[in-house]
């Protein structure tokens, strides 16, 4: 082994020392291209981001902002209560369509034929009816006066406002005629349309006319659903961990119970959504579309999610802080009611604020057990059918008029929001909470 | 390139320090005995190390000579093993580290602007504390510097380098006949030894070892001492060691540190039997470690 | 009695068992001084006392409404005579549909045939009369519970111990239910596969390349007609799937690497979060995402080229896709590549390898397992991703190889098929569930090789 060696001499060194440098510049090359590949992919899942952002925002802030139209309106009688009797019931049956009509008709007298009067009842929504009633049945005075009021806009009107809608298309193109862009034109000389916070998106339910349409209803109903899944979610979730990590003996069962829960986090939410549309819905008579059946649904969903993350929590928690307990002569259960389970809660209700956001961007499930049916009123309990915002989403994003596309957009807006406040309070929690042992 | 780039800022980050210290540091001390030696392989001059605010080692000078073995010795967290992270600028992985003064490798500065670090570490090699071995067989472990720098041109040349490296290393009659099993297989000594052909195979100048036997049993110690012994004849080694008893049957010079100091280099002989700083002397009459 | 109300007043009376329970511990120790007679506190000898009183009439209570509907039909369908009795299942749920209506108020019984007035009305009474008879006997439960714990109160009694029994066996009870569940999804997929494959025998569903189950809806031509050959539906989540995993498998990966070894410290601290918020987007944005912006984008990029593009490609779905997976697979990775140690990087480097040698042939081979496991459990979320392939994927089953054409997956099939009108027992509703069982079994194969495999790298290096 002593021999005198090959590679020691000082040629050898010479050409080792050649042979790296030679190397180098390729080597550095190399070294460029791959770090110049590592950037390319971190910036461009910074672009899918902002591009994700963009494309919705752009086309979904316009969904906060509505059309209205101002005209003369006459309160006739003759067109709301004929006989002059003023009971409510009588108010409630008038004609009020024909009351902003008769007022469009008085603004544009010049204009005839059936055909083109459709045109030109369609500048107005047709919701606006229910507006002019309400208004009279709040002041039945009203009757017989003329007012000058905002009136909302029909959806394509307030598109063409907007401009979402080309004006240069031939006519047979695009859905505003000719004649509706002479009158929109008109009104707007005489700053007669404006554009105001869109007040019914936030209080209205669902609709099939765009302008009409708004998300309180699939809020409320996220809502409920969130409720029971959380009040379910939150203990069940809690308890087990507690079980897995301070009682459960180390045997094949308890091991068989650890991988059941990391396997259910990844089986696909839609097969939640079979499960309860077979267990709840068909064996257990649980109401459909219900928001109870969709906390089901949910809660199993979740679960794992908090689970594990309750049992990360548990884990932080110090053995030393057990056993002091335990010397004291505590019980095993008196231990973790009074030591572990207070230090573990901030991080378990990370946790469940984690799941909870999870479950509220949740959908495929949802749709396995009817909560996609088309639902205008704003759900009472948990046994009303109801459906949620991702899913309000999804109905709004099939739907053929243009002017839910901003609203689907207006939609995935609010549901971001929330979703950020949640992450936000989750990040909070963890911050103000998170002890270093 | 990354690692380089820090170079650039050093006068800054030198400024910069010593502005923070604010010359309420107490100076470093004299370093008793003789530094420097005759023809010498690598030298520091005024090395100062700052993990960030932590001033890691003060104005330490020091030199190594051919086929010589120098221990480094001293209490924990008295910068000997940052000095040898120093000598092939490993350092310049850990982002908060900032190196100052001259440390030259056959007369040149190797913090210059100008060195490549990558060429330096392949003169300048490196055996670490805990065995380290690649999760690759034992062949591919020995044969991934010879790679990486080109050094083969065909299967045969780099069968020859890897054959002739484990020999030296003292491992080839124990791993001949299953150079395809993972390195991590191996036995801890075994491991240590296999880092060690690891790091001959790429024919290096300087080998540091920072603490190479801390995590082995008795007898690996023995036969990595023994190595150490062998490999003097053609390297010049660096060897960080706990151990009194080591530092003397394997080294001809040994270096003290205490708190980032250079308190004496001298020979190994004369250090341990007649230290002149009375750190050095209560250090090795067991007084404090 | 309303359900709510009877579970109010059963929270009042554990109330009252508490106080009872409590004080009476105290007297047989005789008064507030003799506590430290007790074995237990006295709060115990309380919650014992209304534990008794409480569970076993939430039990009966609960057990009462799962089971009441199905007796309650049950007993109806008898009373309306053979006719009705004979009947296929799906008209029988029709007819009690009918029935229900009325009971519930959303039909007047006027308009409705007079044996479904009849049946309505006895529906009523057996109701009235199950709801009265199930507060009685919740309540009688209840009493007794509570009653005979208190009797049994005694200084000796270990009611500490008792209470935590009860604890312990409730909390792995809810353990239990991960196991459930799991029961119940394989229990319900399954017994609705074994029907569906009474009517197309499971060889046709896994080898037929014919898939059109719209054909079944007619009832006369029940299991006689449409195809329900499953491998264009296979074929075409693997394409996208194939898509997804090319787009999220590179760019996942190459953004972990560049953030866990080469980014500074400011552009980690934005880059991360930003990865993470894509995590964090409902699948139904990504969904309307790709149906509208990635589409028509791609669509017009094609025209460009020459090229013919379905609105619906595969493409499409598949990208946005990929874009959701993307973070899933670079936090894996990140896991993955922080966990080889540093000890490995600097054996590299202090023999002069660079950064990117270092990555390439020590790094990354290390976390390879783990890499793996990370992978698959990625394609296991692309096979079960829903929302957008239902929104930016096409329903026609085209057996295709093509991107740019217009393909359906197992997910989009369950939902077309399952969303809308329901009869239980038509092929093409228990199609739904043939393609769910054949889902879940191969993501549950992925996810139980995926987390071996992760969980044995992670091993390795702690």
């Amino acid at each position: 082994m002593n021999k005198p060696d090959p590679l020691r001499t000082a040629q050898e060194q010479g050409r080792i020392r050649d042979l790296v440098e030679r190397g180098l510049r390729r080597r550095y090359r190399a070294e460029r291209r791959f770090r110049a590949y590592g950037l390319a992919a971190a910036v461009s899942g910074l672009l899918f981001v902002g591009f994700l952002f963009l494309s919705i925002i752009s086309t979904g802030y316009t969904a906060f902002v509505q059309s209205y139209i101002q005209i003369d309106i006459r309160f006739d009688a003759e067109l709301i209560d004929p006989e002059g009797k003023q009971v409510e019931e009588i108010l409630r049956m008038g004609d009020y369509s024909g009351v902003f009509k008769a007022a469009l008709r008085e603004k544009f007298p010049q204009v005839e034929g059936r055909r083109e009067l459709r045109q030109l009842y369609g500048l107005i929504s047709d919701g606006s009816a229910f507006d002019l009633r309400d208004m009279v049945l709040d002041d039945p005075r009203l009757i017989g006066q003329t007012r000058e009021l905002w009136l909302m806009a029909s959806d394509d009107i307030d598109q063409l406002v907007k401009g979402k809608i080309d004006r240069k298309l031939p006519e047979d193109q695009r859905v505003v005629s000719d004649l509706q862009l002479g009158w929109l034109d008109a009104l707007t000389a005489e700053d007669r349309v404006e554009r105001r916070f869109n007040r019914v998106f936030f209080t209205a339910g669902d609709s099939r006319e765009p302008e009409q349409a708004g998300v309180l209803g699939a809020v409320v109903g996220s809502f409920l659903t969130l409720a029971v899944t959380l009040l379910l979610s939150f203990p069940i979730g809690v308890a087990a961990a507690i079980y897995l990590e301070e009682f459960a003996p180390a045997n094949r069962f308890t091991d068989m119970i650890e991988v059941n829960i990391n396997n259910l986090a990844a089986v696909p939410s839609i097969v939640f959504g079979l499960l309860g549309l077979a267990v709840f819905i068909k064996f257990f008579g649980v109401p459909r579309s219900a928001p109870l059946v969709g906390g089901l649904v949910l809660t199993l969903m979740t679960l794992p999610t908090i689970i594990i993350a309750s049992r990360a929590a548990i884990k932080a928690v110090p053995p030393s802080i057990r056993e002091a307990a335990l010397g004291m002569g505590a019980s095993q259960v008196q231990v973790v009611a009074h030591h572990v389970l207070p230090l573990a809660m901030p991080g378990m209700l990370t946790g469940a604020i984690i799941g909870m956001a999870r479950a509220l961007g949740e959908s495929a499930p949802l749709l396995m057990i009817g909560m996609v049916a088309f639902i205008a009123d704003i759900p009472g309990s948990l046994t009303d059918p109801a459906t949620v915002l991702p899913v309000q989403v999804f109905l709004w994003a099939d739907s053929p008029e243009r002017a839910f596309l901003e609203r689907t957009s207006g939609a995935i807006m609010v549901l971001l929001v929330f979703l950020l406040v949640m992450n936000a309070a989750a990040v909070i929690l963890r911050q103000k909470f998170e002890r270093r042992w | 390139m990354a690692v380089e780039s820090k170079t650039q800022s050093r006068s800054a980050a030198l400024e910069t320090a010593t502005a923070a210290a604010g010359g309420s540091e107490p100076t470093a001390r004299r370093t008793v005995g003789d530094v420097s030696v005759p023809n010498p392989v690598m030298t520091c001059r005024q090395v100062n190390v700052h993990y960030g605010d932590k001033h890691a080692i003060r104005d330490v000078s020091l030199d190594v000579a051919h086929n010589e073995v120098i221990a480094m010795i001293g209490p924990s967290g008295c910068g000997k093993s940052t000095l040898l992270r120093c000598l092939n600028r490993l350092n310049d992985t850990i982002p908060t580290a900032v190196v100052t003064g001259t440390i030259t490798l056959d007369g040149q500065d190797i913090y210059e602007r100008r060195q490549d670090v990558v060429q330096l570490r392949a003169r300048v090699g490196m055996v670490f504390q805990k065995p380290n071995p690649f999760p690759k067989s034992v062949y591919e472990n020995v044969a991934y510097g010879p790679r990486i720098h080109g050094l083969a041109a065909d299967r045969t040349e780099l069968d020859e380098i890897v054959q002739t490296s484990l020999q030296r290393a003292g491992l080839w009659e124990e791993v001949k006949d299953r150079l395809d099993q993972p390195g991590t297989a191996l036995s801890g000594g075994q491991q240590q030894r296999l880092c060690i052909a690891r790091t001959i195979a790429v024919g290096p100048e300087v080998i540091l070892m920072d603490e190479p036997c801390s995590a082995l049993d008795p007898i690996a110690t023995a036969r990595i001492e023994d190595l150490i012994d062998e490999l003097r004849q053609n390297y010049a080694i660096c060897i960080v060691t706990h151990s009194m008893q080591q530092a003397a049957r394997v080294s001809q010079r040994t270096a003290y540190f205490h708190l980032g100091d250079l308190i004496e280099v001298g020979s190994t002989d004369m250090i341990f039997t007649n230290p002149k700083h009375r750190l050095t002397e209560g250090y090795i009459t067991g007084r404090f470690g | 009695m309303q359900t709510s109300t009877l579970i109010l007043a059963l929270l009042v009376l554990t109330a009252i068992a508490y106080q009872l329970g409590r004080a009476r511990s105290l007297r047989v120790a005789g008064g507030p001084r003799g506590a430290r007679k007790l074995h237990s506190l006295p709060a115990y000898y309380g919650l014992l006392t209304a534990i008794w009183c409480s569970l076993p009439a939430l039990v009966v209570v609960l057990g009462w409404q799962a089971l009441e509907d199905r007796i309650i039909a049950g007993q109806v369908v008898q009373s309306m005579g053979g006719g009705v009795q004979e009947l296929a299942p799906g008209e029988l749920s029709l007819v009690l549909n009918d029935v229900r209506n009325v009971v519930a108020g959303n039909v007047k019984p006027d308009a409705v045939a007079p044996e479904i007035a009849t049946a309505a009305l006895r529906w009523q009474r057996l109701d009235g009369l199950s709801r009265t008879s199930a507060a009685v006997l919740a309540l009688c439960v209840a009493l007794a519970g509570g009653w005979i714990t208190l009797s049994r109160i005694k200084p000796t009694m270990r009611a500490r111990n008792r209470v935590e029994q009860i604890v312990r066996v409730a909390l792995m009870g809810c353990s239990l239910i991960a196991i459930l569940t799991t029961i119940g999804i394989v229990l319900s997929v399954l017994y609705e596969s074994l029907q569906f494959f009474r009517f197309v025998p499971v060889t046709e569903f896994i080898f037929g390349t014919q898939w059109s189950p719209q054909l079944a809806i007619r009832a006369d031509q029940v299991g006689s007609s449409g195809a329900f050959g499953a491998v264009p539906l296979f074929a075409g989540t693997l394409l996208i799937s194939f898509i997804a995993m090319a787009i999220a498998v590179p760019v996942g990966l190459f953004s972990a690497i560049y953030l866990a070894e080469y980014a500074s410290r400011g552009f980690r601290a934005v880059t991360k979060p930003m990865l993470e918020v894509l995590a964090g987007i409902p699948t139904v944005v990504y969904g309307f995402f790709a149906a509208l912006t990635v589409a028509p984008l791609l669509r017009g990029v094609g025209e460009r080229l020459g090229l013919e593009v379905a609105s619906e490609s595969a493409l499409a779905a598949g990208l946005v896709m990929g874009i959701m997976i993307i973070p899933f697979v670079s936090s894996l990775a990140d896991d993955m590549i922080t966990a080889v140690p540093q000890s490995m990087r600097d054996g590299s480097y202090g023999l002069g390898a660079t950064r990117s040698e270092t990555i390439r042939k020590v790094v990354l081979p290390a976390a390879l397992p783990g890499i793996v496991g990370g992978v698959l459990l990625a394609v296991s979320r692309a096979i079960g991703e829903t929302m957008i392939v239902v929104m930016a994927a096409g329903l026609s089953a085209n057996l295709t190889a093509n991107p740019l054409e217009a393909v359906t997956t197992v997910t989009v099939q369950i939902v077309t098929l399952l969303v809308g009108d329901q009869e239980f027992d038509s092929p093409k509703t228990l199609a739904a569930f043939a393609l769910g069982l054949v889902l879940f079994l191969v993501t549950l194969l992925l996810n139980v090789i995926a987390l071996k495999v992760v969980r044995r790298y992670r091993e390795q290096y702690e």
